[in-house]
């Protein structure tokens, strides 16, 4: 198929960007969006130009590097899915594709499409993890049994893969479903539950602190999380704040 | 030719671990304050090393090339963790799981540090848990188990589809509270790209900034490598884009033997290429082997009908299909070991039994199991009438809670739904099991330098289990790296900081810088890309799932000719101080395009088969193992570790002979 894209070329953080059209021809429906960007490149150095520089590492789905904005929607247009392993077959010969970084105060573009959400680790510093260090002599695993159904919704809230889809979709830049979902997972689990309160509260005021908006329940972030993270994790996030801030 | 000492301890290898622990040096926690560490990557053995050192109180410097530590190749990992935890109660335990991985290995692994594998593997799950990883849990809120390929016992923890993510999380947790003490400064998007020797030890590195493109020194008391393994010199496998071998090659040229390089795993069960464009292939867990049952048509007429998209897979009679696994090898049947299980793909596609329109491709198909588990539930519920159609759908509902975000990855690749139809897979090239040659400590031939996780090649000889690439990345960095560096770094107490303001820093700097600019000056014709899949070709073609003599040493000569070819015509656009993926690219595959050599090179000098190692001219003529892999006991028990001479292919062997004591060594039979 022949595609046109228009795709956001910056060369560095003080520089201003703008879109470039690029017209690309032979790509198959087979080609993952990525393979397709890989097909944009060589065009590019075959042309003497730069490449377009994008992040991007597994290719599975899981690393949460891939960070491209499509057509106006995280990821593309699939539902559950990131940017590779969005496939071609999802568009149409002759089709125009814009192509743009994530986007929020919070996530400054360091070149092209590949974004900065060092942020993102900063709000871990402030409280991912509970306080244990490796010993070897920790509790057999099996002491205290969980029952499943926490046990699962934990895992659902860590399927998380930290790509920030859903601080580039929300209208006000939030970030509650990533911070949610890690207060969420520990909140679920006894070995966490002893922090939970501490943990609510640093990891939100890191959150305030680093520029990201509010939450205002459009669930948009929830509708572009490539992972289905659930909107019940920021409301279980609220709950654990408050808690820790009408009980201190 | 030298043979090198393991350091291995003496004793009975039950208690060999335990008196080591005894009796190894110790810092006290106030010299520890006085100490630091680089590591270098953040998967799970750079990860989990780096949080320990940390928590014990030593200065730690770590650094990845990824935007985040959390996003280490460790992350896709599927499908588990091994343990010899027994909560199954189905005969498992430490000496079963080292015996299973020596096995496994096809008896090229070193004993002692198998069963230390072992037995810190019960301690990582308790640790795991501790530290908020949600495994899966049955309804008693215990956790679960399943098996995996090469055991007969059900061992493996697992969360979902995703135990890599989960417990790379782990780990990043634990980095993250120790970065938040200022115990670990945290280097994101960087890459070592050299390693700095004072005084005959490992001192520091130099690392390109790869943001600003700066090149910069840091100095430390000892450095770590958990920089992962090299599969990516094949172009296509299931690594991701950027891992590579740069870190522990930089340590090769500079003093680190490399180990068994050929040691390779091609894991079976990969989604199959595509076409040309093609940038990397996806794995499908092993644990889909727990249910899927793998076959080809029994005729080949049927194969040819399927290939020319005329017949379905769906349309075949049970009677006309091949399961030849479960024919081959009663005994373990679809969970052979990776390496079997790749072999026997390979000859059915050879045959002219292959599936897709490539004719590399078998099936692996649910559609038993889904029968199978729809019964089950359809008695636990009480429908003893159900139709056929209301026992698939529950049985559906089970394999999807076990594999759903498997069967969504094949569907969304492939655009196939294997809920109705059997999921296509190929071989690809996965982990490998060489790597940086290490002693018992973890430490490599340079003092002061080690080597952790699939970096290094100490626990899984010839062939990785599945589930043990996980165990050792978390063993090496929790349990076994924390105390082994403390032996080393204990007399280095009154050394004080390094000084990176000397001649060894200046000249390793240079030395980066130099071929940095060589690289984004040469104004070549080629992309990078062009090279890269050349050498996969070659690679693929004469050092992948068989190897023969003639075409090894036409890999080497090739592979020679294209570096040359590389130095002379690849083309780098953009400048070195910036932000530049494609110098990123060229740096890590003119390393691969050394490390190739050393590979084919190394397989040549192997005379026999083992494990990932098939060469055609070692096979088992006759009898039941007909076809099978044919070891070389007597010549060839031993660790091939390669001093760097200056051309990769005139390295110079160093041998470590294997010492059995407490596994015979014998035909490893899955029959």
């Amino acid at each position: 198929m022949n595609l046109n894209l228009k795709v956001w070329r910056q060369d560095s953080p003080q520089e201003k960007g703008k879109m470039v059209d690029y017209q690309l021809g032979g790509i198959s429906e087979h080609m993952s969006f990525l393979e397709m960007m890989d097909v944009l490149n060589q065009q590019l150095i075959d042309n003497g130009e730069r490449p377009v520089a994008f992040d991007h590492d597994c290719r599975e789905g899981i690393c949460g590097s891939c960070s491209m904005f499509i057509n106006g929607e995280a990821h593309g247009p699939v539902k559950g899915t990131t940017t590779c392993q969005l496939h071609m077959r999802s568009f149409n010969d002759g089709d125009t594709i814009f192509i743009e970084p994530f986007r929020a105060n919070a996530f400054p573009v360091l070149k092209d499409l590949v974004i900065d959400r060092s942020a993102f680790d900063r709000i871990q510093h402030s409280g991912g993890y509970i306080s244990v260090n490796t010993s070897g002599n920790t509790q057999d695993a099996n002491a205290t049994p969980i029952p499943k159904e926490n046990a699962d919704l934990a895992m659902d809230a860590a399927t998380c893969i930290g790509c920030g889809a859903c601080v580039a979709t929300c209208k006000n830049s939030s970030a509650m479903l990533f911070v949610g979902a890690k207060i969420s997972q520990y909140a679920l689990l006894p070995q966490g539950k002893v922090e939970a309160k501490e943990r609510a509260q640093n990891m939100v005021a890191q959150m305030d602190s680093e520029g990201f908006g509010n939450c205002t329940n459009t669930g948009a972030c929830e509708v572009e999380c490539p992972k289905g993270i659930s909107l019940t994790n920021i409301a279980r996030m609220n709950r654990e704040f408050l808690d820790g801030s009408v009980n201190s | 030719m030298s043979t090198l000492d393991g350091k291995i301890p003496a004793g009975p290898i039950k208690d060999k671990w335990t008196t080591y622990k005894d009796k190894v040096n110790l810092v006290n926690p106030a010299n520890k304050r006085n100490i630091d560490v680089i590591v270098v990557g953040t998967g799970l053995a750079g990860g989990s090393a780096a949080a320990t050192l940390a928590e014990q109180g030593y200065n730690v410097k770590a650094f990845c090339y990824q935007d985040s530590p959390r996003r280490a190749h460790s992350i896709a990992a599927q499908g588990g963790i091994n343990a010899a935890k027994n909560y199954q109660g189905d005969g498992d335990s430490v000496y079963r799981l080292f015996y299973d991985t020596v096995k496994g290995g096809d008896y090229r692994s070193r004993e002692a540090n198998v069963h230390r594998l072992a037995e810190v593997s019960t301690n990582i799950i308790d640790q795991c848990v501790a530290q908020g990883v949600p495994f899966a849990r049955d309804y008693g809120g215990l956790l679960d188990n399943r098996s995996f390929g090469g055991v007969l016992v059900s061992r493996t923890f697992y969360a979902k589809g995703q135990t890599g993510q989960q417990l790379l999380l782990g780990a990043y947790s634990a980095m993250n509270r120790q970065i938040a003490r200022g115990k670990i400064k945290m280097y994101n998007r960087h890459e070592m790209l050299d390693v700095v020797i004072v005084d005959g030890k490992a001192r520091g590195i130099i690392a390109r900034n790869l943001v600003t493109g700066e090149i910069e020194r840091h100095s430390a008391h000892a450095v770590v490598l958990g920089t992962g393994g090299y599969g990516n010199v094949f172009y296509l496998s299931t690594n991701a884009m950027g891992s590579n071998v740069t870190a522990g090659w930089k340590a090769h040229k500079r003093g680190a033997h490399f180990a068994n390089p050929c040691y390779t795993q091609i894991h079976p069960t990969c989604i199959p290429r595509s076409g040309d464009y093609q940038s990397k292939l996806t794995l499908m867990s092993e644990s889909l082997r727990n249910d899927g049952r793998i076959w080809v048509p029994a005729k080949k007429e049927d194969a040819q009908a399927i290939r020319d998209g005329k017949l379905k897979p769906t349309e075949i009679k049970e009677e006309d299909r091949d399961y030849y696994l479960e024919r081959r090898y009663p005994a373990f049947g679809n969970l052979v070991p990776r390496d079997v299980a790749s072999r026997a793909a390979k000859e059915r596609c050879d045959e002219g039994y292959g599936v897709n329109a490539t004719g590399e491709a078998v099936y692996l198909d649910f559609a038993a199991a889904i029968v199978r588990y729809g019964k089950e539930q359809a008695t636990i519920k009480g429908e003893n009438n159900a139709t056929e159609s209301r026992i698939r759908e529950l049985g559906k509902e089970i394999v999807k809670a076990k594999y759903g975000n498997l069967f969504d990855m094949y569907k969304q690749i492939v655009a196939d739904n294997p809920y109705e139809t059997p999921m296509m897979i190929y071989p690809a090239v996965h982990y490998t099991m060489g790597g940086i040659w290490v002693d018992y400590n973890l430490m490599t031939t340079i003092p002061g330098c080690y080597a952790i996780g699939e970096a290094n090649f100490s626990d899984h000889g010839a062939n990785r289990l599945g589930a043990s690439a996980l165990m050792q990345g978390l063993a090496d960095g929790y349990f076994v790296l924390p105390y082994t560096i403390g032996d080393y770094l204990s007399s280095d107490i009154r050394t004080g900081k390094i000084s990176t303001d000397t001649k060894e820093f200046e000249e390793a700097e240079k030395h980066v810088k130099d071929r940095i600019e060589g690289l984004v000056n040469n104004n070549g014709t080629h992309s990078v890309d062009y090279y890269h899949r050349k050498l996969g070709d070659i690679m693929w073609n004469k050092c992948g799932m068989a190897r023969n003599e003639k075409g090894l040493k036409e890999a080497i000569k090739e592979i020679s000719e294209l570096r040359d070819d590389f130095w002379k015509n690849v083309s780098v656009p953009g400048g070195a101080y910036e932000l530049n993926q494609e110098l990123e690219k060229a740096g890590r595959v003119a390393d691969f395009l050394e490390l190739g050599e050393l590979f084919a090179k190394d397989a040549l000098e192997r005379n026999e088969s083992c494990g990932g190692h098939f060469r055609e001219e070692y096979v088992e003529k006759s009898g039941e193992q007909k076809g099978e892999a044919l070891r070389d006991d007597k010549n060839y028990a031993f660790v091939s570790a390669w001093q760097h001479t200056g051309v990769p292919s005139e390295a110079l062997l160093h041998k470590e002979e294997l010492q059995f004591n407490d596994i015979e060594l014998k035909q490893r039979s899955y029959k």
